[in-house]
């Protein structure tokens, strides 16, 4: 079966934006995971795919199915929460972990703003 | 314009491939453990993407629990891993 058979041009070309638009937003994301230098400055570059692509593409998944169900489709709505929610807690503590491992090895990568801060 | 879907999905799947191709790279290759654990992280996010744009090229909702599946295991797995760098064991 082809893809947007019986959906019409309406609804076929907001979908397809979104999931180019997401996709490009998630290869973006994964670039800066490749190219930054430092895992402080990496880790930034991945919250991109996490929070921007996801909303795009379930976006694109929402009126894809609403248009092809000719009802309401908001199921995906419960990934980009559980993104949203997600994301922070897992990358801070990530971060906490790095953050004593580098402390603890006394690695030269590890960011020191002043004196106080750590 | 059934055509416009089927090549935006393909383009988009090769994006989202070249995406995970750059995690798994970062988590094959990463210099330290959490560059890994950062790797992994963003590939379970870019394969929960990936499976929903193969969710709309099927035109079924069985990839969406797929795709929350991945998200809820990839958040876990990530934690855990986090929290094993952190202290040294997962469950204290």
């Amino acid at each position: 079966m082809t893809p947007g058979a019986e959906v019409s041009a309406l609804w076929t070309i907001p979908t397809a934006a979104f999931l180019l638009a997401g996709a490009a937003l998630a290869l973006i994301g994964s670039l800066g995971l490749l190219r930054l230098r430092g895992f402080y400055e990496r880790v930034h570059a991945p919250t991109l795919g996490t929070t921007l692509a996801t909303v795009c593409i379930a976006i694109a998944s929402m009126i894809y199915f609403s248009a092809l169900e000719s009802r309401l489709v908001l199921h995906e709505l419960l990934i980009v929460i559980f993104g949203v929610v997600t994301t922070p807690i897992s990358l801070m503590i990530l971060v906490r972990a790095a953050v004593f491992r580098d402390a603890s090895q006394n690695r030269s990568s590890f960011p020191r703003t002043g004196e106080n801060e750590r | 314009m059934s055509m416009l879907l089927t090549w935006s999905i393909a383009v988009a799947q090769i994006l989202l491939g070249l995406a995970m191709a750059c995690a798994a790279y970062r988590m094959l290759r990463g210099p330290r453990a959490q560059d890994r654990v950062l790797g992994f992280d963003t590939l379970s996010v870019d394969a929960m993407l990936m499976l929903l744009a193969f969710g709309i090229k099927s035109g079924s909702t069985i990839y969406f629990e797929a795709a929350l599946i991945v998200a809820l295991l990839g958040f876990v797995g990530t934690l855990a891993l986090a929290k094993f760098l952190l202290r040294g064991e997962v469950i204290e």
